[in-house]
């Protein structure tokens, strides 16, 4: 089970005055069960990339396969991919329409053509996951806090039980305690569930913290493909493309420049603390 | 899909036309449209296209951008064609059967009548493809200015129109969003009859208007915290000033609209 993009392309407005080619050809392989982060630069492609990923947008040269089938074979069913690889946009509780939290979520398996019974389960379970407070199921979704809201959204795309869960920007405009209560939840999911997760994001602390593996976009190309230690150590290069290693990282180069003998490559402040208490002992 | 809605889409450039004062376009359309129901025979007819190709020529739009607003009134174009080709009534029959009657006059209407709606779509893309909305509705209102004085609120009109305008592609961008993010979440926009379809668009419509009024309410909020209270004593960063340019295109147009009266009142 994975996804392999082979040579994706892709341009915005082909054969117009604002022609941009947003993706150039893109080979890339999502394994089952990886926790991978997409980083970039403002319009480096990573919107665009994950789209291609579930059908939404397709690509003008290029083939990508799901699970060994190329998705965009005349039989291939997109909406059933959708179903399959569940998309989180950014500002996802944009999205809310119906008259509570609980019709809102069983939106998805209702459309995956689950009858109201298994529909309603699916959204008890989405909504548990998730942690929306059981108070708030019956309410107008228009009512809740925004941090709120977006945990409803989440929950009514993992109501439909994706095997692949791809997030764009999910902590983007929280507060610091409603984006750790996100991303926690992201990783649990991960853990728990054995989803396979990719998540979109500037924050360097965000993507270190949790991710296995870092995939770092530029002008529409893979910039950097690695985990995120070996990623972090081009740090150099990574703020030449408008990006930075997170704060840590920074930190235990400067430790290293003035002679101390740690270990550099740590990306998380409790990597960097172990090996900086290695050196006292 | 959403991108493809041409009239009233600039075409960025830097020709004698894209410079030209937004009035001078605007009242140059207005002649334009006015010769082509002014003219009659096929001077007239030889006249108007002329200037139309001349026009193309130097606005450096390519020709393709100028006919895509042609494709939004074909049915509107069959229908004038048809209407005006059996119901002309003429001397010169061409063909009847039953109530069916082609007459010399009727080809002609209906040939003349095509032309007419193509040329006036064709030379109105012309001043949308070369004329951002904002400069539109910023000569709109200079050039209407006069009215404010017997009681229209020129200025709240032409403001609520450049509003609107510059909300239309962010809301065909907020409308590709929503209608991805719900496909995401297996709506299907395209299948079904047609109350089936209609009812689909519920998930699409209601995210839309709320954030449709979200955007009016910061964007209220925005304009008063700046102090914003309509068009009394306000000046502007660009004013509206005519150059040599804008003159030598005044005397152009008039010349223009003097030839096709000319040529429907003394010649045939």
């Amino acid at each position: 089970m994975s996804i392999i993009l082979n040579n994706v392309s892709f341009t915005y407005g082909e054969g117009t005055a604002y022609e941009m080619q947003a993706l150039k050809n893109v080979t890339l392989k999502i394994d089952d069960g990886e926790f991978i982060g997409i980083i970039g630069h403002t319009g480096s492609g990573k919107s665009t990339l994950i789209q291609h990923l579930n059908g939404l947008m397709k690509a003008v040269s290029g083939e990508i396969y799901f699970n060994g089938r190329d998705i965009y074979e005349e039989d291939f069913d997109l909406r059933e991919l959708r179903t399959r690889v569940g998309l989180v946009f950014q500002y996802p509780e944009h999205q809310l329409f119906e008259t509570t939290v609980f019709n809102d979520v069983c939106f998805g398996p209702m459309n995956q053509g689950f009858d109201k019974n298994e529909a309603g389960l699916r959204a008890f379970e989405a909504l548990r996951m998730a942690g929306v407070p059981e108070k708030l199921y019956y309410q107008p979704p228009f009512d809740l806090s925004g941090g709120q809201k977006r945990r409803v959204a989440i929950a009514g795309v993992l109501a439909m039980k994706p095997e692949v869960l791809i997030l764009d920007e999910p902590t983007a405009g929280l507060d610091p305690k409603g984006r750790d209560e996100i991303l926690d939840l992201i990783a649990g999911m991960h853990k728990s569930k054995k989803m396979t997760v990719i998540l979109v994001s500037h924050s360097m602390e965000d993507v270190a913290k949790y991710v296995q593996r870092i995939i770092v976009m530029d002008e529409g190309q893979v910039f950097l493909d690695g985990a995120p230690r070996e990623v972090f150590k081009y740090y150099k290069e990574l703020e030449k493309i408008g990006l930075c290693a997170p704060e840590v990282t920074y930190l235990m180069e400067d430790l290293k420049a003035r002679g101390m003998a740690i270990d550099g490559d740590a990306t998380t402040v409790e990597e960097a603390k172990q090996s900086i208490l290695k050196l006292f002992q | 899909m959403l991108r493809d809605i041409t009239l009233g889409q600039y075409y960025p450039g830097n020709s004698p036309v894209h410079k030209l004062d937004p009035r001078v376009k605007l009242f140059g359309a207005l002649v334009y449209i006015v010769s082509l129901f002014v003219f009659r025979g096929i001077l007239g007819f030889l006249l108007a296209t002329v200037f139309l190709i001349f026009v193309i020529k130097i606005c450096q739009v390519p020709f393709r951008f100028m006919v895509k607003g042609l494709k939004a009134i074909v049915i509107l174009m069959a229908f004038t064609a048809v209407f005006n080709l059996f119901l002309t009534p003429g001397e010169h029959v061409l063909f009847h059967y039953g109530i069916f009657t082609i007459t010399m006059e009727g080809v002609k209407n209906a040939a003349f009548m095509l032309i007419r709606l193509t040329y006036l779509i064709v030379g109105t893309s012309v001043m949308t493809l070369t004329t951002t909305p904002n400069q539109l509705t910023d000569g709109l209102e200079k050039a209407l200015k006069p009215l404010s004085k017997i009681g229209v609120p020129v200025h709240a009109v032409s403001m609520m129109m450049s509003i609107a305008l510059r909300f239309i592609p962010i809301l065909i961008e907020e409308t590709d969003i929503i209608m991805k993010a719900q496909m995401a979440r297996g709506a299907n926009f395209e299948e079904g009859s047609l109350i089936v379809r209609a009812k689909n668009m519920i998930p699409l419509l209601v995210p839309l208007f709320i954030s449709a009024f979200r955007r009016a309410d910061d964007l209220a909020m925005a304009m008063e915290a700046r102090c914003y209270e309509g068009g009394e004593g306000r000046t502007k960063m660009r004013p509206l000033k005519y150059q040599g340019l804008d003159y030598g295109a005044y005397v152009l147009l008039l010349a223009y609209l003097g030839g096709i009266i000319f040529l429907r009142f003394f010649i045939v």
